[in-house]
């Protein structure tokens, strides 16, 4: 007797069918139900902090002294201690790591990429406690050689550094996009006459630039939401200042100390960081559907 | 080097690596006139064809040796510039590759590349006009190239090398990818560029060959993979009384 289309054999097809369907699904689950779970909490702490605090003062107020008295709740000086570090990191991690994926997809030869791809990822790889003392130790003194007025604790190198830190998000995720686009339109572009520049950057980067937008997404997200960096080298004065060579406290850096500080579960100091935990969430939302938005409108399909 | 020549192939070999892909090759490409190249798949003719404006360069370990001579001048010499042979000898694909970008661009892109300063609207006019394209889109020109049929896109391909006015236009199948009403507009585009162009056309169909060229060049893949040219001779000829036995077997069919 055959066993070919044997009738147990087939009710366990089926029913391996919806098993593997469902497994499948659970775990998609679990990150969805995390992310709601955190913003619940979010919501809940945080409506604890807004009873008593007005979001108005809140988000305008430009002094930040929730424990020392007298308290004070105004939380742009997180706020700029933040985009301070933020823009510092930008403005080396996004046309360093943009050139990268240029010069790997375009320029290098494979041999070349092959080696400097894995030690780009080496680098994403670092602990970030690591990059936090480097610049501590090593960036700030170095800097302190030719500017004067730079504090030990500053938001200069901690942006600096931080900026290396994500060029590999940039390049990687950028080089992955500029990798993936067809080899005609480049054949098109040099059957035309255009040299290898004009190539990347009139056809290549064009075609990529919802991947490159996103890795630049990615990176600057991680940089608002980096911690122990900020922590370790930015300072933690909270200040209203554009001033980087000033100690600066990030949003982050806030939440860090005084979740290990002596703030009793549940008091009134305690609910503050839920606060700044969700108007934290509430940028990098944004910063996802601008990004959203602007990969919509310039993207060059292909 | 009659002055009838644009280009003349003196003993070229490419290979791929180790591997030869096509075998010492000598031709000689009549100005203004259209040569196509046929023969069964793998026998080099793209390979060959793309050597022709060093498109080659652009893949990993492809050698060449021997000459191409464009204007009596070894395209291949160590002081000439590869993107400037390429804006002279234009090239067309065998699937319709526009930009992605919008009609306009499509035709200003080489145009930019090359340095142009003139009227950039009546340059994008003129060579969409020319691959009888301009009635069709002249309403929609900031439309992305995408919405355009494949016949149009392979046309706007065309438009596109013309309006960086090339002296030779090489084309790599530019009609397998359409179907038959757009592969003859390709066909009728063809014909009526030669009085100004000389063409290369590599076509895998023999009909096509033997309507729009003038001269034919057929090659063979060896035992050894590579490929060579067997017979270079008028269209008319080869089609009617070629010399070689392997012709006359291909274009009679008895294996493609």
């Amino acid at each position: 007797m055959s066993e070919l289309r044997d009738p147990k054999k087939k009710l366990w097809v089926k029913l391996e069918g919806s098993i593997v369907k469902w497994l499948f699904m659970l775990c998609a689950l679990v990150s969805i139900l995390t992310t709601v779970g955190i913003l619940i909490i979010l919501l809940y702490q945080g409506y604890g902090f807004f009873k008593e605090i007005n979001l108005w003062e809140f988000l305008t107020g430009t002094r930040w002294t929730p424990i020392l008295k007298p308290r004070s709740y105004g939380v742009l000086p997180l706020v700029s201690g933040t985009l301070i570090v933020t823009v510092i990191a930008a403005s080396v991690a996004l046309p360093v790591g943009l050139m990268t994926a240029i010069f790997l997809s375009e320029y290098a030869a494979d041999r070349v990429r092959r080696i400097v791809k894995p030690i780009l990822e080496i680098l994403a790889g670092i602990p970030t406690v690591v990059y936090g003392y480097f610049a501590l130790t090593f960036v700030t003194p170095l800097l302190q050689n030719v500017l004067d007025d730079l504090l030990i604790f500053n938001a200069l190198s901690a942006g600096l550094v931080m900026g290396i830190m994500i060029i590999p998000m940039v390049s990687s995720l950028s080089e992955d996009a500029m990798v993936s686009v067809p080899r005609n339109l480049r054949e098109a572009a040099y059957a035309l006459g255009a040299t290898r520049y004009e190539v990347s950057l009139r056809v290549v980067v064009p075609a990529a630039l919802s991947g490159i937008i996103a890795s630049f997404i990615i990176a600057l997200s991680r940089a608002i939401g980096e911690t122990m960096l900020v922590t370790i080298a930015a300072g933690a004065t909270p200040k209203m200042t554009l001033n980087p060579l000033e100690s600066v406290q990030t949003m982050t850096a806030f939440i860090a100390q005084t979740s290990m500080g002596e703030q009793a579960v549940g008091s009134f100091e305690y609910n503050t960081i839920f606060a700044v935990g969700l108007l934290l969430f509430c940028m990098t939302l944004l910063m996802n559907l601008l990004g959203f938005w602007i990969v919509r409108r310039f993207r060059e399909a292909y | 080097m009659a002055d009838s020549t644009v280009i003349s192939v003196k003993g070229l070999n490419v290979y791929y690596g180790d591997f030869q892909a096509v075998k010492d090759v000598d031709m000689e490409i009549k100005r203004e006139s259209v040569t196509a190249l046929i023969g069964p798949s793998g026998c080099g003719k793209s390979t060959y064809l793309r050597c022709l404006n060093r498109m080659n360069d652009l893949i990993m370990g492809a050698s060449i040796q021997g000459e191409v001579l464009f204007e009596n001048r070894n395209i291949y010499d160590s002081n000439v510039d590869a993107t400037e042979i390429r804006s002279r000898i234009g090239m067309v694909f065998q699937k319709p590759n526009p930009f992605p970008k919008s009609i306009y661009q499509n035709i200003a892109f080489g145009l930019k590349v090359n340095g142009f300063s003139g009227d950039m609207d009546e340059a994008v006019e003129k060579s969409l006009k020319q691959a009888a394209l301009w009635d069709e889109v002249k309403d929609r020109l900031n439309d992305s190239a995408f919405t355009l049929s494949g016949g149009q896109q392979q046309r706007l391909c065309i438009a596109r090398t013309l309006a960086v006015e090339p002296e030779v236009i090489l084309m790599d199948e530019p009609a397998s990818a359409l179907d038959p009403i757009a592969t003859l507009a390709i066909e009728d585009l063809v014909r009526e560029l030669k009085t100004n162009y000389t063409i290369v056309i590599v076509t895998h169909n023999m009909q096509q060959a033997a309507r729009v060229s003038d001269e034919t060049a057929f090659f063979m893949v060896g035992e050894d993979r590579s490929g060579y040219l067997v017979e270079h001779d008028d269209t008319q000829k080869i089609f009617t009384n070629p010399t070689n036995r392997r012709t006359e077997e291909y274009i009679t069919g008895r294996f493609s």
